[in-house]
Order: structure tokens, then sequence, then C-alpha cells
């Protein structure tokens, strides 16, 4: 769904590109046995390879590969048998070697593609141009010593797989569920923990606008955001800078660009003329890497269900829409709660249940479907109660707020509360003939032919029975007497 | 003074014996050290803790019948090696005060097998240079002088302080490296025999790179079957380094048979150049003359990209230098010098500005500027195609031949007055040496003759990828044939 933004000559469209870098999963880095865990002590996982000490020499990791090969599978993309690392020069503190180790013009995965469920339902296709290995730096500590810096290494040489996305996306939107969806990829294969706060993954944007449909922009490229929101306030706060200066006669300059998540504006990093001479050129400390078909093919045997592929199921299997069965796919735990559910309950109401009600209290908690109050179990519990007609729909919304208020479960709730539906239609006809004789002229009204009233009847039986009479009995008895 | 003469070999049947100690053994190099490298300059540093330790040991081993492939033998180490908690300097300013904490693989494999470790020996700066000019440590004096000359000589380089210490016995064998041609010229230069093995059959970890796609180690003898002897203990797959080569090390002292009849011996009518030095050729002469009194066939072979080598060299070394040495930044290691308010570019630039020498500075101004945007197909990758066609030179030759045979430099060891405005002139030192390099190619130098100054001049073999053995087999014919006996005075 493109998002045009409205200037004052007219629409202009927004053109992304995404580079997304995730952390790939393995015990140990890219070319060394140092350790990758998170969280130990500054410069407890580094090995003399990745203190770039004199006569080191880097091996790669088999693993690395694996994981970036599953990965390429994963958004259908070419396996390059041969590939090549390349030493990308510069200097900096963190960067022990003066060179990080990545892949430029022979990477190891070529073109592919990622598919995004759209709230219309649409499905939009987005180019991935290439995946490359290399390594993540180390990083600096100011905030120790006024006078010094302060480096830890643990994250150097680091695995991280470099996802260069085509231009394909037209709106912030796009961005975001592009990177949503490409996380759920990586989750789904075990490639990457998708942790976007502790770094795992962060990408760079290139944005630019133009005329729809007419020339490409000069781009800039907005650096390291690390979660999804921050992605589309970027985006849009840096669409709409650039319109503004385009329209006041202004020219975009190509820069490098940060976005500053607490101002939630992009600024100047540095512009093209202090762009940096890498000097790539081919690591001679490491051979061509060569896989073979057959490894790529035992590696494509070896994938699990991947996003796609599941909603697929859920729409085939289940009969759930295109965008709920998306959004339900599109992180791994949602769908192991929703597969729960759907293993007792009807599948269509478990995701209805899921994708509306609950989603909209976690939302409301701000917790994460990991952290719910309310278990798959629990879920499934008072979906059980609306199946077998123990409650309404609508007094099972009252009863799950309960069961997040004490965390008792639906049939405790329900006992306790009296809210056990009436099915008695003994029962029900006495309500019915309670409102109709306390409104005689409504009757009247309504023999005569004013169908609409209907609703009315059903609304103050409903209202007069606590809500727990059955409204598929109440629909039935009352139009018998009604008659 | 006579157990110092003595060949590796000589010394291992010794020990074996019983004749001599290996305390013994290393006791007389390190007193000869001592007296001798104050003015020579061929050792950094002296280990003599270390040595009498590693032979005490040696000994224990020898009486028990435990003792490795040259167990008790002294050994002499390029200061390119990494030693654990020993200097490392690769003779530059910038790793002042640098003590690995690892150990190289060839080192390694030295000590396993039973090597007693002299010290560090000097070499050119970063192993860049072919006279040993270059180390921050001051120049190596070449045992050798010219005839009615007392001026010193320079004994090539970089692995200088290598062959100058086996030229003058303070160690039976010393390991050097070879990027193009460091190991054979200096052999050359002191009358001695030196080889490159292949690229791959050595580990390169735990030695400070220079060119990574060409260093390699290799020993320096007093003999060829020294240098078998030393190949054997050196070689092997290293997991360490990914460039290692997987492939078997055989036997190469039991390759040594002298019996080279049927074998087809090339020589590059390209290693003639108009102006050559009539006692080079001469010498080379002689040399075709012995193998084919030896029963070898000699065939002229043609290597047409012989005349880019060197400038194609000159690209693919310091391109690669200039990136293997970004990483002494003075943050991590060595120097660091840090002026008064300055930020991290302040430092950069002022530890790599007094850390390095001038040729080092050089090449990785020549490395940086052969990488960067717009110049880089016209010189790196013209270089890396213009390589392979030089490899495909001698891939195509050793489909006719066994063997090359060639002078290992144009000149004998020059003077310390020796100081050219153009630094050209000097890296045509290696014109003989560098094409083997680029095509990753066994390589061996032994000596050919005195000329009339009374100096060593060197003939070098090429050999066939991984064929070691047949190229240590010619040369232990050749040097049998040749039968030099020259010592410095």
């Amino acid at each position: 769904m493109s998002q045009m933004i409205k200037g004052n000559t007219g629409d202009w469209e927004i053109v992304i590109g995404l580079e997304v870098h995730a952390q790939v999963t393995s015990n140990s880095k890219l070319f060394s046995g140092a350790s990758t865990l998170f969280g130990n002590e500054p410069n407890a996982n580094v090995s003399f390879v990745d203190a770039g000490m004199p006569g080191m020499l880097p091996v790669i990791n088999a693993r690395a590969i694996e994981q970036a090969v599953k990965t390429g599978l994963a958004i259908n993309a070419q396996i390059n048998l041969k590939s090549v690392f390349d030493r990308k020069n510069y200097f900096y503190a963190d960067l022990p070697q003066g060179y990080q180790i990545s892949q430029f013009l022979d990477p190891i995965v070529g073109k592919g593609e990622v598919l995004l469920d759209m709230p219309d339902g649409s499905v939009k296709r987005v180019g991935v141009t290439r995946i490359h290995l290399e390594q993540d730096a180390g990083k600096s500590l100011h905030e120790y010593n006024p006078k010094f810096s302060y480096i830890d290494l643990n994250r150097a040489g680091v695995t991280l797989m470099e996802i260069v996305s085509e231009p394909d996306m037209r709106s912030a939107d796009e961005a975001a569920a592009y990177l949503k969806k490409l996380r759920a990829i990586v989750r789904y294969i075990g490639a990457c923990d998708g942790d976007m706060e502790k770094g795992s993954m962060r990408c760079d944007a290139n944005v630019s606008v133009r005329k729809p449909g007419g020339e490409l922009g000069t781009r800039c490229e907005i650096k390291n955001v690390n979660s999804v929101r921050f992605l589309h306030k970027a985006i849009e706060y840096e669409a709409m800078r650039q319109v503004e200066i385009i329209e006041s006669g202004g020219k975009i300059d190509q820069q490098t660009r940060l976005f500053d998540s607490a101002k939630g504006e992009t600024r100047t990093m540095r512009s093209k003329e202090d762009a940096h001479d890498y000097r790539y050129f081919p690591d001679p400390d490491l051979l061509p890497l060569e896989i073979t078909q057959d490894y790529v093919d035992a590696l494509k045997k070896s994938l699990p269900e991947l996003p796609d592929q599941r909603k697929q199921r859920y729409m085939e299997k289940f009969g759930l829409s295109a965008y709920d069965a998306g959004v339900i796919v599109g992180e791994q735990e949602y769908a192991q709660y929703y597969e729960q559910l759907a293993a007792k309950h009807d599948p269509k109401l478990a995701a209805n249940w899921m994708t509306g009600e609950l989603f909209g209290r976690l939302n409301k908690l701000g917790v994460d479907i990991t952290e719910s109050p309310i278990s798959a179990d629990a879920l499934g519990g008072l979906l059980g109660l609306i199946e077998d007609n123990t409650i309404s729909g609508k007094i099972a919304k009252d009863v799950l707020d309960l069961m997040f208020e004490t965390g008792k479960s639906a049939s405790a709730i329900v006992e306790e509360k009296g809210l056990r539906q009436v099915t008695d239609t003994g029962a029900i006809e006495k309500v019915i003939d309670e409102v109709m004789a306390g409104n005689p002229d409504k009757v009247a009204e309504y023999r005569s032919g004013k169908d609409k009233l209907f609703g009315f009847f059903v609304g103050q039986v409903m209202k007069l029975s606590g809500g727990k009479a059955n409204p598929a009995a109440v629909n039935d008895l009352l139009k018998k007497k009604l008659s | 003074m006579t157990l110092r003469t003595l060949t590796l070999s000589a010394m291992r049947d010794g020990l074996l014996k019983k004749e001599f100690s290996a305390t013994e053994l290393a006791g007389a190099h390190l007193d000869a050290i001592e007296k001798i490298n104050p003015d020579m300059n061929a050792f950094i540093t002296i280990t003599r803790d270390k040595a009498m330790d590693m032979a005490k040991n040696s000994d224990a081993k020898l009486a028990k019948g435990q003792g490795g492939l040259i167990e008790g033998i002294p050994v002499g180490v390029k200061d390119l090696f990494c030693t654990k908690d020993v200097l490392t300097t690769a003779a530059s300013h910038i790793l002042d005060g640098f003590k690995p904490q690892y150990e190289s693989t060839v080192t390694t494999n030295i000590w396993n097998q039973g090597g007693v470790m002299l010290g560090k020996l000097n070499l050119d700066e970063f192993a860049m240079g072919s006279s040993n000019m270059t180390s921050h440590y001051g120049p190596v004096k070449n045992p050798w002088k010219k005839k009615g000359s007392d001026a010193p000589l320079v004994p090539g380089g970089s692995s200088g302080g290598s062959a100058a210490a086996v030229a003058a016995d303070l160690c039976p064998i010393a390991l050097g490296t070879d990027t193009g041609g460091s190991i054979r010229q200096p052999a050359s230069f002191c009358g001695i025999v030196g080889i490159k093995p292949t690229y791959g059959r050595c580990s390169r970890y735990g030695i400070v790179a220079f060119a990574s796609s060409l260093d390699q180690a290799g020993p320096i003898t007093r003999n060829v079957r020294d240098s078998a002897i030393m190949l054997n203990v050196m070689c092997g797959h290293d997991a360490k380094d990914s460039t290692s080569a997987p492939i078997a090390v055989p036997d190469f002292e039991a390759a040594l048979t002298g019996n080279i009849k049927g074998k087809k011996i090339g020589i590059p009518k390209e290693y003639r150049p108009d102006g050559i030095d009539p006692e080079i050729n001469a010498m080379w002469d002689n040399g075709i003359k012995l193998l084919k009194e030896a029963g070898a066939e000699i065939i002229d072979i043609s290597l047409p990209h012989t005349k880019y080598a060197l400038a194609t060299y000159y690209i693919v070394a310091p391109a690669e230098c200039s990136s293997n040495l970004a990483r002494y930044d003075g943050v991590r290691f060595g120097l660091r010098v840090m002026p008064e308010k300055g930020n991290l570019n302040d430092m950069y630039e002022a530890t790599r500005a007094a850390g390095f020498g001038h040729e080092v500075k050089r090449r990785i101004m020549i490395g940086t500027y052969v990488l960067s945007a717009g110049y880089y197909d016209a010189y790196y990758k013209k270089a890396q195609r213009v390589r392979w066609l030089i490899a495909n030179d001698f891939n195509e030759a050793f489909k006719k031949v066994d063997a090359i045979l060639t002078p290992t430099a144009p000149s004998a060891a020059f003077g310390f007055d020796y100081k050219p405005s153009d630094p050209v002139e000097m890296y045509l030192n290696d014109v003989f040496t560098v094409p083997t390099s680029l095509a990753g190619l066994p390589g061996i130098s032994l000596p050919g003759a005195l000329n009339k100054d009374g100096l060593p001049l060197g003939l070098q073999l090429i050999g066939k990828a991984f064929d070691e053995e047949g190229l240590l087999n010619v040369a232990y014919a050749l040097e049998q044939a040749i039968g030099f006996k020259g010592k410095p005075v």
C-alpha cells in the first residue's frame, strides 16, 4: 500500500530500501572460537584473532555459513556455491584488524524475495538483492572517563548477515512490515534470535522521495535503527524532511544520517564527500568459500515450516483470512500459542479471540504474548465455554477481563458469578412474557409490520436476563411469541 | 669451534651417539653468539636461559631415547615468528615491547621435535627489504667479506640475520620466511642453503604477516639434507591457517637419493637478461653442465611473462601489506605515541609515523594507492591477472620439465654503502625469486660458486607445487656435483 505525502506541489512517493543486519545464531564468532554469549563482562569474549594480534588468522565458522544458506533458502534466494570474503579497510579503535571481513562482489546469497501481508489482505513482494556474511565491530564506551574511550571487543568478530533489499517499499508501514517479516523468517529457522533490544537485529534505511512514477530521488541512509517503531518514525520524518527541502527549492544531499529516537528526528552523520574509500579486496587469509549443491539441498530439507507456508496452511485448513493468518504466523510465539488453541477448539473462533480480544488486552498491558497472564490453555478454557453454549460471546469478553484481573480460570469465574447462560426455554419465555407485557405498544407496532423492532425485543430480553440468556434461544422464542 | 661447524645431521648423529650433549651444544653456540653478535647484529634477542632449559630437557629425553626429529639441535628464529613470552619485534619500532601470549605453529612444531631456541634473528622491518638495512635494530653484517677488503657487506634480506647466523656458525639452522625471495636471496649472499616450500606447506599461523598470499616459512641450513630434515619438522596442515594445504608430508630426507638420471631440467631464457653479470652467467652454465653430467636432460624453456613479475609483485605485496599493517595502531600492543590534546586519529598518525620506517611506509602508501577507488582495476586487478599468467607460464613449463634452474640473485652481496636513490634498484635483487613466489612454487637456493671477489653466488632450483621431494633431490645431486666448500674467513 503506497502512502503518498501530500506536499504543496502535489503528491510525493516514498522509496525505501533496507539493509538489515542480523546477528547469526552460533556459539562462536565468524572467524574465531570466541564465545558470542550476550551480557558477559567487557572483553571476556575475545580471542587473539578478534583482538587483531600479529600473526593471527581467521578460520571460517561452518555454522555461520549454514545459517546464511538457510536464510537464503527461506527467502527463495539464489545460493552461490562459490563466494568470496573481502577486506573492508578503515581505521577505528573498535576494529582491531583495521579491516572488517565482509563479502563485497561475491556474496553467499543472491537475489530472493520477502512477501508482506498487508492489512487489506493483499500481499506485497519486496525483492532482496543479496545476503552476505560479515564481522561485527566492537563497541566504544565513552561514558567511563572524560578523557579516554574504552573498547569492548565482545562483539568484534561476531557473525552478521547483511540482508539488502531492493528499493521496493513505498511507505513506512511497508518498511515496518518487511522488517517484521524478515525477523519472523530468521527466527523460524533459528538463524537469528531477532532480539532488537540486544542489537541482534538492526537496520539501515535508504530513503528518497519522488513524484509518483518519476525518476528516483537522491537518497539518504539512516543508520542503525534498532526497532520497528523507530524505523517507522525515522522514515516518516526523513521523507517529510526531504519533501520540505525539495518544495522550498533545495536539493537533497546524499548523506548518512542518524535517527535520534529521543527527538524523533534524523540528523547528519556524514555527507558523501566524507565517505570512506574502503579499498575492498579479497582477503588473502581466506580461500574462496565453496559449498556443494548437496550441502544446500540437505539444508533445504532441514528447513522447518516457514511463515508463508504456515499462513497458507491456516487459510486452507482453518479458513482464516489472509490478514489474520499473516498476523498469527508473523511471530513464532503467536503461532505456537495459536496451534495450541486450534488443536482443541474451533480454529476460526480461536483466531478471532486471539487476534482481537487477547491481543487488545495484551497491548493495553504493554506485554508480549510470552508474558501473557492468560495461557493458551486458559484461553482455551474460555473458548470451550463459548463452544458448548455455557456462556455467550458477549459474557465471554467480561469473563476474559476477569481472568486478566484475577488470574482465575474461565469456568471458575462463570460458576462464581453465576454467568452460566440460560438455555432453559421456560425461563427465557418468562422473561419474554415480562418484556412483552411491559411494552404492549411496541408489540402492537411490531405486529403491524415494523420488523425492525425485533432487535429492541432481543436487547430488552438480554438486558433483563443479565446477558445470560442464550441468544439463539431468545431469537427463536421471540419470533414465536411475537407472531 | 668444531662443534659449531657441524651440520644439523652431524649434530643429530653426535647427540644420539652421546659424543656431546645438547647442553654443551647450546652453550657453545650461546658463547659464540655473545662474542660475535655485538659486531654482527644477527640476533635481536638472545634467549640463553630458555635455551639452556630446553637443552637440559632435550638431554633428559635423549637419555631416555625419546628424542624428537631434531632433539637438542640449536635453532635461531627469524624475529617474524611469534614466540610465547619472548619479545617479538618484526624488526620494527612499532612492536616495541611486544611479547606474544601465543606461539606460531611452525615454532611449536620445532619445539615439539626437540629444537633448542637460541634467540630471535634480525631481519628487514616487517620482512620488507633485500639487504636487512631496513631493520629498526640496525643492519646485519654478512660474515663474508670481499677479498682484501674489510668493508662490511649486507647479508641480503629479509631473512638476513638468519642467513648470517648460519653462515657464521652461530646456529646450524635458522628459520626464515620468504615473500619474494627473503630466504633464497640471503642464502645466496651468505653461501648457504635456503628453501621456500610451496605456498601452503607451512602454516602461517603466528607469523607476523607481510603479504599473506605470498608469505611462506622455510629453513636456512648448511646443506640440502639439513633443509630436508627441517621441512619434515616444519611442514604440515594446520587448521588454524585456512590457506594451509591439507596434503600429507612425505619423508623428505628419504627422497635424497642423488639419482637424477633422466630428470628434465628447464633453463628459462628470460633469466639471462642483457647486462647480466658474466660471473653469474658462468656459474649458471656450470650448474647446467654438472646436471647434464649427472644424467639430467637439459631443456630450454620460456617463461614469457617473467618481465612483468617484479611490477606485479610490487603491487600485490604492498596492497596486502597496507591492509595487514593496519592493526599496528597503538591501541592494543607495541608503541603508542599520544600527542598532547590529540584525538584518536592524531594518535594513529603519530604512532604510525614514529613506529614504521621509510620502506614500510613506502609500501603501505603504494598498497593503499593501488587498492583505492578508481585505481583498483588498473593496478590490483590487473596485477592479479598477470599473476595468473605468470603461474600459468610455470604450469606450461612443468608439463615438459621436472625442475627449473636459474641464478638466485643478479649479484653477490653488496656493501653497506650501496644506497640507491631509486628504490626500484633495490627491488631488482628479487628479480629471479619473485616469479616463483607469485606462482606459489617451491624454490631452493644453494651455493653455486665464489666470484672473483671471493663472495658466494647462489643457484636457484624451482620445483612443481608440492614436489619438494623431487626438488630437494635435484638440489642434493647438484650440491654433490658442485662440491662447494667455501666458508667466510
